[in-house]
């Protein structure tokens, strides 16, 4: 016994010390600041060009973005296993892979690395395209007239007509905007507009950021032309796109496809996004990827790997939560790690949301869970009828709040769907068994550890540090290990003895 | 606020001082230390603990039938005794979860404990969520026991409300350390358990009467219910009860075990089922931590030479070493 506990205490000391050594070294070798403040925001971009080879030589040319306002560019490369790779540089830049025979799938990828900076100025000047004679059908024709007439009148200049334009399209009860979206989308009604009112326009294809999005596809946006100067417009959601303080970034500078394949079928290109916190001085980047083997980096995965880890890796200090509270508090919760799948669900939407939610997921299910009880069902069937209630209440819910203009609702799907059937079955027999008080005790337990969980793994700096320190993984271990061999008293334990203590003078 | 504090709450320090075991050193010192995983089943399987008692020749409450598949539902009155109750268990319950008590079938209506007549598809309903595992441990699926019923021995009519009282007794390598009778209130619904609202009253271990009572961890002196003074409650047979429960040792091998007996009116103590993670509240009915005992016991095993000692035998080193805490412990408390 005594033997295990100084084992123990040895393996969380190493730990401890291993976990503080790579933290150090992440620290001043890779200069990662101990604090996120006072950094640059970069945005790391990945294109994923999937497709299936015939056998046949295959040539790839996918187009790239460059530095455009608001961003700049500061790395790309390219990762494909036996491909040949070469950049072909010009008003638009192309990416272009070639092999001499390949079969199967096969995966390429571009990664560009864009650093946010809305300061420096890089002008929004190009050649504006050739204006071209709009083709209306006949039916369209009256429509589109008065669109551009009525929007004419409201506006002063290029951009101010573009966006009395999208306000139009957009705007779902305009019966010329439905005709018009009945042929053809948006975008291309938009750029047909404008050419007719001698604006040159152009469709151009981007990618709005988001932090941690993979599987994306490419919008697209419309660059509107004032003589040297554009803009870009978002049609379907009818804003003008702020040059700085933007979250679009333009792939490609000039209308065009976006991917050419030649020698294979069924191709597609996705991409994924991820932004970092780094200081702006240092290369972190290229060493972080140099030496990716030697640091065991995530940071050297493709980046739909890394939004996963994100979360992941806050993972473990909500177990502490749970660990801590169990061992020092003795909070009893129904299902021991079921908190800490509730505070993940939390962290996609905000707190009050989330346990409101939550409250009245459980109790419509609890409800149910009566109602199905007099269909004398077998246990598994029970438990499968409220995964589909619970699941059309889901529903329900994200449409009640999307009309009632909360959107916080839309994201209950997040919620642990299977856990949250078996805790109201389990709510259920503990309220027909032991009453309702211990279902308040046990659903109040597991919301305050939720919440201990949610509010810890919330915090912008510990997010900061569980993705960039990766040595601080170790750290949780030693102290789940060190909490683990806890003999002592639980906070509850004293209130429950409590009466052994008084007893001397009960007895007299 | 401080006054509140110190009325509700209990130092650390003091606790340790009374020698009162928590949770988690329960856990790691008692069970993990001393009671071998591949041991649980026979306990956390009540048929199991059934077939082994009957080889070790400790009497437990007749087994009618068990029901494995839900096929089986529909006949189960082929398992029922011509007259008289019945008992419906789950094998692997935990908690007293999922026990059904039928005091006396007429037709397709059955008469639970607490004088409710329930229908035939009710107890087959019950049967169903059962062996599903609705009250197993983990979920899996479970089998369900038939057992006759207990009446409950004349002595204990007046201290108990419906349910049939039990006898918990903490084994400590085959020493009996702790012993308590707990009573169905009107607030357990006629279930001895104790986080239902049942009374917990410490028994002394050499005269096998009451020391104190607990109901929800704070302490009572009178039934609730029933208002009998529960300073009288005497167990008759208690030297015999204790050595059936400190046999229990002998056949499962855990260091670290509870048994609950109970008296049958005419077959004396059986034995109910075990425990392998017994409960703390056994402490608060006798006003006692479980500290003390377990290293008197400790004690007494390094300096034992020779074969192990029988089941009689430990009975009576376990009288002798806390009968004598007793009297040597209650002076100095009046000082």
């Amino acid at each position: 016994m005594k033997q295990g506990r100084s084992t123990l205490l040895w393996t969380a000391l190493l730990l401890v010390l291993l976990g503080g050594m790579h933290t150090a070294w992440r620290h001043f070798v890779h200069q990662v600041p101990l604090l996120p403040g006072s950094q640059q925001t970069y945005w790391d971009l990945e294109a994923r060009v999937e497709m299936e080879a015939e056998g046949a030589p295959v040539k790839v040319r996918l187009a790239i973005p460059q530095s455009q306002p608001g961003f700049l560019m500061r790395s790309e490369h390219t990762a494909s296993p036996g491909f040949g790779v070469s950049f072909v540089e010009g008003d638009q830049r192309f990416a272009e892979w070639s092999i001499r025979s390949a079969t199967g799938t096969q995966w390429l990828y571009y990664r560009a690395q864009f650093q946010f900076d809305p300061k420096r100025h890089i002008p929004a000047v190009d050649h504006a395209p050739e204006l071209m004679p709009s083709t209306w059908s006949l039916p369209l024709k009256a429509a589109a007239a008065q669109i551009l007439r009525r929007s004419w009148q409201e506006s002063a200049d290029p951009f101010s007509l573009a966006k009395a334009l999208a306000e139009r399209i957009s705007n779902e009860n305009n019966q010329n905007g439905r005709l018009l979206l009945s042929e053809m989308t948006a975008s291309e009604a938009m750029v047909n507009l404008l050419n007719d009112a001698k604006i040159p326009a152009r469709v151009l294809y981007g990618v709005k950021l988001e932090d941690g999005r993979r599987r994306q596809a490419l919008q697209q946006l419309v660059q509107v032309f004032s003589g040297q100067n554009w803009q870009l417009f978002d049609v379907n959601s009818a804003i003008s796109l702020d040059i700085t303080g933007n979250n679009y970034l333009l792939w490609q500078q000039q209308a065009g496809p976006i991917l050419e394949v030649e020698g294979a079928h069924e191709s597609k290109v996705t991409f994924s996004m991820l932004t970092t916190h780094e200081p702006a001085s240092s290369s972190v980047n290229a060493l972080a990827v140099k030496d990716a083997l030697l640091s065991l980096s995530i940071h050297s995965l493709p980046i739909s790997e890394q939004a996963l880890f994100k979360t992941l890796l806050l993972l473990p200090l909500g177990a502490l939560v749970v660990v801590l509270l169990r061992v020092f508090v003795g909070l009893k919760t129904s299902g021991t790690f079921m908190p800490l799948l509730i505070a993940l669900a939390f962290l996609e939407m905000s707190l009050s949301a989330g346990l409101i939610t939550f409250l009245i997921l459980v109790s419509a299910g609890l409800v149910l869970r009566q109602l199905l009880a007099h269909l004398n069902l077998l246990l598994v069937a029970r438990v499968a009828a409220v995964i589909v209630c619970v699941i059309g209440m889901i529903a329900l819910f994200a449409v009640i709040s999307f009309h009632t203009g909360i959107t916080t609702g839309m994201k209950v799907t997040l919620f642990p769907m299977i856990i949250l059937a078996w805790t109201i079955e389990r709510m259920s027999i503990l309220w027909e068994e032991e009453g309702p008080l211990e279902v308040v005790k046990q659903g109040g337990g597991s919301l305050i550890t939720a919440t201990v969980a949610f509010l810890l793994m919330d915090i912008y700096e510990v997010r900061y540090w569980m993705f960039n320190f990766l040595g601080l993984q170790l750290v949780v271990l030693a102290l789940i290990l060190i909490v683990g061999s806890y003999t002592g008293y639980r906070l509850l334990e004293l209130w429950r003895f409590s009466p052994l203590a008084n007893q001397p003078k009960g007895g007299e | 606020m401080l006054r509140w504090l110190k009325n509700n709450f209990v130092s650390p320090s003091q606790l340790r001082q009374l020698g009162v075991l928590g949770l988690n050193e329960r856990n790691l010192a008692c069970i993990s230390a001393h009671n071998p995983r591949s041991s649980f089943p026979s306990v956390d399987d009540k048929l199991l603990t059934k077939l082994l008692a009957q080889d070790y020749q400790i009497a437990t409450p007749a087994l009618l039938g068990t029901i494995r598949h839900q096929a089986e539902i529909a006949k189960f009155e082929d398992y029922l005794p011509k007259q008289g109750g019945f008992v419906i268990k789950p094998a692997k319950g935990s908690g007293g979860k999922g026990i059904l008590v039928i005091q006396f079938a007429s037709g397709d209506k059955y008469l639970k404990a607490s004088g409710e007549w329930i229908s035939r598809q009710a107890v087959e309903r019950h049967l169903s969520n059962l062996i599903s595992g609705l009250y197993s441990l983990g979920g899996h699926p479970d089998a369900a026991i038939i057992e006759s019923l207990i009446h409950s021995a004349k002595e204990f009519a007046d201290f108990t409300f419906e349910g049939v009282p039990d006898i918990r007794v903490i084994i400590y390598h085959g020493y009996p350390i702790m012993a308590m009778m707990r009573l169905s209130t009107r607030a357990s619904d006629g279930k001895a358990n104790l986080h239902q609202g049942a009374l917990g009253v410490g028994i002394d271990l050499t005269l096998g009467t009451a020391i104190q009572a607990v109901q929800d961890d704070r302490p009572v002196f009178v039934h609730p219910d029933t208002g009998s003074v529960l300073q009288k409650l005497r167990i008759q047979n208690w030297q015999y009860l204790l050595e059936l429960a400190a046999g229990c040792y002998d056949m499962t091998g855990l260091g670290y075990l509870g048994a609950d007996l109970v008296v049958d009116a005419e077959l004396g103590p059986l034995l109910l089922e075990l425990n392998a993670r017994p409960g703390l509240a056994i402490q608060m009915a006798n006003g006692a931590g479980l500290k003390p005992r377990l290293e008197a016991i400790d004690q007494h095993r390094a300096q034992l030479r020779g074969p192990a000692e029988v089941s009689e035998v430990r009975v009576k080193v376990a009288q002798q070493l806390f009968a004598r805490q007793v009297c040597s412990v209650s002076p100095l408390n009046v000082e």
